[in-house]
């Protein structure tokens, strides 16, 4: 059955999606989607170094997003604002990436399939990878999830009840290097921030609680990467443009069923 | 009595700015500690020093082991981005049952607001939300920052009957922070003054009449605070360090 690149490219989709999900969520609850952004776009510049190097890709790409992370967690609080900081650090990231990848000349790469991903040339061991990394996240968020949500609600009230905020931040950072990893494949480096953001905005009007909007995400992010899939089929489109644009569709009709609801 | 919860000569820094030096503090069970001082005087940094929130420079605390904590914050501002119910909230990190987050909410007087979204809650009703909340575990010292913030008079009227009530039902040690002045030292067995330092502190009749506290908030509301206060002299030993401290916040 993982003959068939079809199915190895849905069940790949599936992976990233239930992955990205609840942490899209916790990416729109603590205003990160730009911290997401730029967690992507060094993604580009792990996989230039990556190949410079001859290091495996996967693990290169990893440390250039966590990388990334502190850097940014660095650099605010020091007359920056977060946004401008994550402005200056994720274009940075990406131009340099770009340049590394030209200055290599030698190596042959396909810049297309790691900026918009190349979902249906999965093949069974970026299914393995996928499939850990993704079982790698939910049970890291699974695990902690009253602290990870405490944390994000208030440090202060965390810290009251004994949970370490710093502690709950490295986590979700971590998972968020995990997920850029091994969604680069499915969608590529520019469209990963929308596969985390939009299934969790599409749940918000429809829940009520904060579990109920991770597993809706989970659903919304399940259904954009096979419809999406199959769409790009039917149409013969990219598939990782087509399944943002999926997700973007089913976030319009949450919006419109959430204000007919609170009507 | 044993304290529940002591600071030792603590000192924070924040920013490179000493917000709190020399601090000691000892609160013993079931009684209730205000800490009063103008803006910037490092009142709310005491009390997230005491939860563990900053770190400290110098100085140590001491809490009871296992010592049980109920916070209740200056402000908490809970994102619309994030669906929560007010039980959910409650019910967080620790799982609680149903009947005990039910009972809690009752006994904070916002019994019919399981259901509501915290985000649609006004502030009246969120402060007696993060009261109920901080009453759950059955805190043996309770940290109310400002928590009678956005509450009009009879609302925080209400609320310090209920913390006087709170102390006779459950025991626990209150501190609290609050430039509610004439309120809040009604129901107090001790106030603090402090300005990085504490300046004085006593029984509220004995601080209300030291000079370190009608120096600091004497001239530094212009007499705004007169009202409270039958008569204050303006002859301020000027050369006191915290009065220079002040100027700077005002």
């Amino acid at each position: 059955m993982l003959d068939d690149f079809l199915v190895r490219a849905a069940l790949a989709g599936l992976g990233v999606a239930i992955a990205a999900a609840p942490l899209g969520c916790f990416v729109v609850w603590r205003r990160m989607a730009y911290f997401g952004e730029a967690t992507a776009h060094a993604a580009i510049l792990g996989v230039a170094l990556a190949l410079a190097f001859s290091l495996p890709i996967l693990p290169s790409v990893l440390v250039a997003a966590l990388i990334m992370a502190t850097a940014v967690s660095a650099l605010t609080g020091r007359g920056y604002a977060m946004d401008t900081v994550l402005g200056v650090l994720a274009h940075s990231a990406l131009a340099a990436g770009l340049v590394a990848v030209a200055l290599l000349g030698n190596v042959r790469l396909d810049l297309m399939a790691f900026l918009f991903g190349d979902i249906l040339a999965v093949n069974t061991t970026d299914l393995l990878v996928i499939w850990g990394g993704a079982a790698a996240v939910l049970l890291l968020m699974f695990s902690r999830w009253p602290a990870l949500l405490m944390a994000t609600l208030s440090p202060d009230l965390a810290r009251a009840s004994g949970i370490n905020p710093r502690r709950e931040e490295l986590v979700l950072t971590l998972a968020l290097a995990i997920v850029v990893a091994v969604a680069i494949k499915v969608v590529g480096v520019l469209l990963i921030a929308a596969l985390l953001v939009i299934p969790a905005a599409a749940a918000r009007p429809l829940a009520r609680t904060p579990e109920t909007m991770a597993l809706g995400a989970i659903l919304i992010g399940a259904t954009s990467s096979l419809g999406g899939l199959w769409a790009a089929l039917m149409l013969d489109t990219p598939t990782g443009p087509t399944i943002v644009c999926i997700a973007a569709l089913i976030f319009l009709l949450s919006i419109a069923v959430g204000g007919i609801r609170n009507r | 009595m044993k304290p529940v919860i002591a600071t030792h000569g603590i000192g924070v820094k924040l920013g490179g700015r000493l917000v709190l030096h020399d601090v000691s503090v000892s609160i013993i069970p079931r009684e209730i500690v205000t800490i009063v001082g103008p803006n910037g005087s490092g009142k709310s940094t005491f009390l997230r020093a005491l939860i563990g929130a900053v770190p400290l420079s110098s100085g140590h605390i001491d809490k009871a082991p296992g010592l049980r904590i109920g916070y209740v914050p200056q402000k908490l501002a809970i994102d619309a981005t994030m669906p929560i119910t007010v039980r959910r909230f409650l019910g967080l990190p620790h799982k609680i049952g149903l009947k005990t987050v039910d009972a809690a909410l009752m006994r904070a007087d916002v019994g019919g607001l399981g259901d509501h979204q915290m985000s649609d809650l006004s502030g009246g009703q969120f402060q007696r939300v993060l009261l109920a909340r901080a009453l759950l575990e059955n805190p043996q010292v309770l940290l109310l920052d400002e928590a009678t913030q956005g509450l009009d008079q009879p609302g925080s009227a209400a609320f310090y009957r209920q913390i006087e009530e709170v102390r006779r039902n459950l025991g626990c040690a209150v501190v609290m922070v609050s430039h509610d002045l004439h309120v809040v030292m009604a129901a107090s067995d001790r106030v603090l003054c402090l300005n990085g330092h504490i300046c004085c502190e006593g029984t509220p009749e004995i601080v209300a009449s030291a000079p370190e506290y009608r120096a600091l908030f004497g001239t530094g509301t212009k007499g705004a605070l007169a009202l409270y206060r039958h008569e204050h002299s303006h002859s301020h030993d000027h050369n006191h360090d915290h009065l220079h401290d002040h100027k700077d916040h005002a």
